[in-house]
């Protein structure tokens, strides 16, 4: 492959994109009420539609004779690079809301630098994202704010899950190899730079939702360099099911 | 009010049905109307509601990221045609916990065929190529309704719903026009949806409750047995062009008619489905009572913030 960075780099952007837009899509028609599953639902949607242009554009960097489908769902769990975040389970709607507002908040910064990427193609994936991800952040946030500020027991449900999901932030900041290589080129974002800013920004959100930011913690990386948590496995049984069931056909 | 001048309202109003006028939720309407009305879209929400779970499904085993997200979309289209039906029926003097708790209790009921599983991606076309196609028909002419809210709401559904059905085909196509595996999960998939989906249509016009006075309201124009002759001679063509069979020994074109003939239903099949005994019915209620459930805690949470925004909106202004 000729821009062998270039596509890890692609891929490190589109597969959280397709992992939590999986998660989500799971949890279709069983939601707290219509408004929500119509919004979770709406949100996968989003996700699922980025994850396509994102593929279809490494398709092209690809040498291979590949299709968006062989990436999404004809690789080993090792070679998924998405974050640990974003694949952790649907505990409960403050998980959702939860791993929801923690990475929209990275996603929404992360795709502002990235429309100004001297590679056309994400500048324009970008641009036309970062539309979707403020509506995604306004959603989940504005559900951590109700459920953190709601009821007592809201309240403990959603510091709960922000306890839990903590750990999984630092990991949005670290720079892989292929990160390094497109910034260095000005294709990419040096994602590094935006940690000062996410914390400050989700830390005020938290307070707003009477709700305390853990301290102190270590934290769990290794979604991006392909080492995953054991849902991870479950998730792709699920996913990759007719595409291992079925080989070489079209759908 | 007395006896007369309630029979005067009710010859106003059937003369305004009479005249294809519509009835507003503020106009007066006679009590076994506005019942009816409840009960009839309340049915179609819970309809939809429930129908997103067989479909739900097949969301996390879609064979591809295009079909994963028009899948999404269509479940999601199901979403909100389940809130504007309640929103609608809210219109009548029912709020929509009341209605859920109806569903919910097993009071009120939704179509049956949702009590039929999905097992293979085939079902995912079966389901768009005859479930929605079976609905269109019923519901195509409710755009006429009387009722306005519902005649509006029914204007928007059908054109989605038409989407679906030739989305759902199109899943058939694709299958049938594929490996030999792919062919035969499509016709197992008709096999195991054909029947129901003409059940879906209702019991046969001997059997039917409703309809003199429905037609009347014309919250129904076309008898169940018409709408199910319509729906068979539109479909048997698009088997014959997927090179399916259709699973009944007894399908016959009839020159003199210009329709196919077809078996007997087995009308105890369909009742024992309507009564709660289908393969799904406990799975899709449970489904739907969970949901409810795990999610009031976040209703009430969602409630108790709201309060405390509006009372310090008060205290700011104060």
């Amino acid at each position: 492959m000729k821009n062998e960075n270039l596509y890890n780099y692609i891929l490190g952007i589109a597969d959280n994109s397709l992992i939590l837009g999986q998660r989500l899509g799971e949890l279709c028609g069983h939601g707290p009420s219509l408004e929500t599953d119509i919004a979770g639902t709406n949100i996968s949607l989003d996700l699922i539609g980025q994850t396509r242009s994102y593929y279809q554009y490494a398709t092209k960097i690809s040498e291979q004779e590949k299709t968006e489908d062989d990436i999404a769902f004809l690789r080993i769990e090792r070679e998924y690079k998405n974050v640990l975040l974003v694949e952790q389970p649907n505990t409960h709607f403050g998980y959702v809301m939860g791993r929801q507002y923690l990475f929209d908040v990275y996603h929404l910064m992360m795709l502002q630098q990235l429309q100004f990427s001297k590679d056309e193609t994400l500048a324009a994936i970008a641009k036309k994202g970062i539309k979707e991800v403020s509506y995604h952040k306004r959603f989940s946030g504005d559900w951590v704010k109700r459920l953190g500020d709601g009821t007592a027991e809201s309240t403990a449900k959603m510091q709960e899950a922000i306890n839990d999901l903590w750990r999984f932030t630092a990991e949005l900041f670290d720079m892989t190899d292929a990160d390094t290589a497109m910034a260095l080129e000005g294709k990419g974002v040096d994602v590094s730079k935006l940690k000062e800013g996410y914390y400050k920004e989700v830390t005020a959100l938290l307070e707003e939702a009477t709700l305390t930011a853990p301290e102190g913690m270590y934290f769990s990386r290794g979604g991006k360099k392909g080492v995953h948590s054991e849902h991870m496995g479950y998730l792709l049984a699920d996913m990759q099911y007719m595409q291992r069931t079925y080989p070489n056909m079209e759908w | 009010m007395s006896n007369e001048q309630i029979k005067s309202l009710e010859e106003i109003f059937e003369a305004r049905i009479a005249r294809d006028e519509k009835i507003e939720p503020k106009d007066w309407m006679p009590e076994k109307y506005r019942k009816t009305h409840i009960r009839q879209i309340s049915q179609h929400a819970h309809s939809e509601i429930v129908g997103m779970l067989p479909e739900g499904n097949w969301i996390s085993r879609a064979p591809s990221l295009r079909r994963k997200a028009a899948l999404l979309a269509k479940v999601q289209d199901e979403a909100g045609h389940g809130l504007y039906l309640y929103s609608a029926c809210e219109t009548l003097g029912i709020s929509r916990i009341e209605l859920y708790d109806q569903l919910h209790s097993g009071k009120a009921k939704y179509s049956s065929i949702f009590n039929y599983p999905t097992l293979t991606w085939a079902d995912m076309g079966a389901v768009g190529w005859l479930v929605d196609g079976a609905a269109i028909i019923n519901q195509v002419p409710l755009c006429n309704t009387s009722f306005g809210p519902y005649a509006r709401a029914m204007v928007r559904v059908c054109k989605e719903e038409s989407f679906h059905q030739r989305q759902g085909f199109e899943i058939m196509l694709k299958l049938c026009n594929g490996s030999k595996q792919q062919k035969d999960m499509a016709q197992d998939a008709l096999n195991r949806w054909w029947w129901p989906s003409l059940m879906m249509l209702g019991p046969t016009d001997a059997e039917s409750v409703h309809t003199e006075q429905s037609m009347k309201w014309k919250l129904k124009r076309k008898s169940n047995d018409d709408l199910r002759q319509q729906f068979i001679d539109q479909t048997v063509p698009q088997a014959d062009l997927l090179g399916l069979t259709i699973p009944d020994p007894d399908l016959k074109f009839n020159e003199q008619t210009g329709s196919y003939d077809f078996g007997t239903i087995d009308w105890d099949e369909f009742w024992q489905v309507v009564k709660g005994h289908g393969p799904c019915n406990k799975q899709r209620i449970s489904a739907r009572v969970a949901a409810w459930d795990n999610g009031s805690w976040v209703r009430d949470a969602a409630m108790a913030h709201a309060a405390k925004k509006e009372a310090l909106k008060i205290k700011i202004a104060i």
